[in-house]
């Protein structure tokens, strides 16, 4: 990067914040001095008006674009149903939805048993605070970062070499051949899903444990005195007491395990049959040009996501009711 | 400031109290220590098992981020008392290189920023201002409309990736090769693009959040205001933006982090080029063309983890609002 270049960046930045920051200023300059009759109108139009405007040209109209686009071919020419023919018969498009299945199922299934128990076996522990800052990290990095750094643990080496990936170190420890383990199927899609996992258990663990802190103590004092066993209080009271926060944090991992993208790109590329629908999308619609495929997909994406997006949204409204 | 935190709608908490980590003060009290003497040594062990489990990863790449080239491709980090070899050589290379074969991560760091910033900054005020008009001022279907921005939420940025494409490519794109011509100095391939794509994508969560949090300032404030004969731009600078300043604060940090580390609105609307791409674009590049570098992989990963990490630390109970509360994005 020469010193110009950097110049040129800074001048691109400072010069669109302050068109920002200066047609916004003129907005609300002029409707503050607009005739008394309408201004109620004219200054509504400048508050909503710029989101909305964008909204719809941004998302609204995409939206309705792309589901035209999944029912057309390469050149848009209406084709009915034949992407989604593609995707259900052909075998590598079936691979990609048994995966997305697979992740589907993992991901908020492990992360939320990992996160519940790890929050449980902490919570009021020495250090609380420590332990949870070690688990929670994974969520502040990239997608990227994360494929990277588990990329590096799943590194090959031939037998003959020192290990540098720590997985196969573990191997050689036990008298075992190392693997090339993002090649290798189907054990390849199992660890690009332990990545999502080691992400989202953070998130699992900070929302339930803060459902855990609100379970009242009286009820777990009470139910000491009856002399029940660990195990029994946290499944006859805790457990009871956490469910609205249970529902959410499966609803919300299972979608972000819907959308999965980055982990796959980075680790795989979805090459040795480790695709999933969204990375496919992306490879349809941005490096094969077969837009129709690439909306099809982005559809049925959207057709999954959908009733888990409204179920959450209903339990969270619920949640805040209660509180 | 810590104290004054905000009220996003936050999932899975029964009570607002406790979402953060400042727990450790609270134990002393006597159900605390009831409770303490009762985690049994089992639980500690599991703890503790998997705390390390879910650190050694990112320990073992910075560490050997820190290796020398040749020791990081024929000896394993866990071998460090056995190798022993320290350099910052891998970061002197990965960021200020300039031999062609380098990743260059300067310029790509100066992107993220670039991209990053702005990013924030555009859809927080636009959204502000709509939940304020959401909020504040009455006008017919503002219910409808609302729900109707609500629901938008729900659709997946790939529904809306390609057609947003050709409509840059055709509106925008003259505007830039314009801006070009104007001002040499900013290249043809700008932020543009990225900057308006993350705006959009940004906008109906956050006009979501903070009308949430606007809508609850207490209406006699508003009503005083307007009695003093305040114009609603006057309101909302000088009234409603100070006191919605936590709820901003926690989506700024969430929306920052999500566009740093935000990897598909970059491949579709960068262009790929040092001028405009962002660190995880060409990480991600690094990663699948040259997977063996290991000693530039390890070094580039922490000059993209680096920033985030510095905000959770620095900005945790913030960074905890911010992030559950927009967790359902993308």
């Amino acid at each position: 990067m020469t010193t110009t270049d950097l110049i040129g960046k800074i001048i691109q930045v400072l010069v669109g914040l302050a068109a920002f920051a200066a047609v916004l200023g003129l907005v609300l300059f002029f409707i503050d001095r607009a005739p008394k009759k309408g201004r109620d109108v004219i200054q509504l139009v400048a508050f909503l008006l710029p989101a909305m405007i964008l909204v719809a040209i941004g998302l609204v109209y995409p939206a309705i674009r792309t589901t035209i686009t999944a029912f057309g071919d390469k050149s848009g020419n209406f084709i009915g149903l034949d992407n989604f023919v593609w995707m259900f018969t052909q075998p590598e498009a079936l691979i990609t939805l048994r995966n997305t299945v697979i992740w589907v199922i993992l991901v908020p299934l492990v992360s939320t048993i990992v996160g519940l128990a790890y929050a449980v076996f902490i919570d009021k522990s020495r250090g609380e605070r420590i332990y949870k800052v070690l688990v929670f990290m994974p969520l502040a990095i990239s997608f990227v970062g994360a494929g990277i750094i588990w990329k590096f643990v799943y590194e090959y080496r031939p037998a003959e070499r020192d290990q540098i990936g720590l997985l196969n170190q573990f191997l050689v420890w036990f008298g075992q051949e190392p693997v090339l383990w993002l090649q290798t199927e189907p054990v390849n899609t199992l660890l690009l899903i332990v990545v999502l996992i080691w992400v989202e258990t953070g998130f699992a663990m900070v929302v339930l444990s803060a459902s855990i802190k609100g379970v009242p103590v009286e009820q777990v004092e009470a139910a000491e005195l009856d002399g029940t066993n660990a195990w029994q209080r946290f499944r006859n009271v805790t457990l009871p007491s956490i469910r609205g926060g249970l529902v959410v944090v499966v609803t919300t991992i299972t979608i972000a395990t819907l959308k999965v993208f980055d982990i796959v790109r980075t680790m795989t590329g979805g090459n040795f049959n480790t695709s999933v629908v969204a990375n496919e999308m992306y490879t349809q619609a941005f490096r094969a040009v077969q837009p129709g495929r690439g909306a099809a997909l982005a559809l049925i994406l959207f057709v999954m996501v959908l009733p888990i997006v409204i179920y959450n949204v209903r339990v969270m409204r619920q949640q805040k009711e209660i509180r | 400031m810590s104290d004054n935190v905000v009220d996003l709608p936050l999932p899975g908490a029964a009570k607002p109290r406790d979402t953060t980590f400042e727990v450790a003060a609270a134990d002393l009290t006597k159900a605390g220590r009831v409770k303490r003497r009762l985690t049994s040594r089992t639980a500690t062990i599991a703890s503790l098992v998997i705390a390390v489990i879910w650190t050694i990863p990112t320990f073992g790449l910075l560490l050997s981020s820190f290796r020398p080239e040749e020791l990081i491709r024929t000896t394993g980090w866990w071998t460090i008392f056995q190798n022993p070899g320290f350099t910052l050589d891998n970061y002197r290379d990965v960021l200020f290189s300039s031999s062609s074969s380098a990743p260059q991560l300067g310029s790509y760091f100066v992107n993220s920023l670039a991209i990053s910033i702005p990013a924030t900054i555009f859809p927080l005020v636009l959204a502000s201002m709509a939940a304020y008009a959401f909020a504040w001022i009455k006008f017919k279907w503002s219910g409808a409309l609302f729900v109707f921005i609500f629901a938008l939420q729900i659709v997946p940025i790939q529904m809306a990736l390609i057609p947003l494409l050709q409509m840059f490519t055709t509106a925008l794109q003259p505007m830039q090769d314009q801006i070009h011509a104007v001002i040499p100095i900013i290249p043809e391939d700008t932020y543009l693009q990225v900057w308006v794509a993350h705006t959009i994508f940004a906008l109906p969560l956050a006009i979501f959040l903070l009308h949430n949090f606007i809508s609850d300032i207490p209406s006699e404030v508003i009503e005083a205001a307007k009695v003093d004969g305040a114009s609603h731009s006057q309101l909302f600078f000088q009234i409603v933006l100070p006191l919605a300043l936590p709820a901003i604060a926690s989506f700024a940090i969430f929306q920052f982090l999500w566009v740093w580390n935000d990897l598909l609105v970059a491949l579709v609307f960068s262009g790929g080029t040092a001028d405009v791409a962002p660190l995880t674009q060409r990480l991600a590049e690094l990663s699948g063309n040259r997977g063996q570098d290991w000693q530039r992989l390890t070094a580039g990963a922490f000059v993209s983890l680096v920033v985030p990490l510095i905000v959770f630390f620095s900005l945790q109970r913030y960074f905890v609002r911010g992030l559950l509360a927009g967790s359902t994005k993308g």
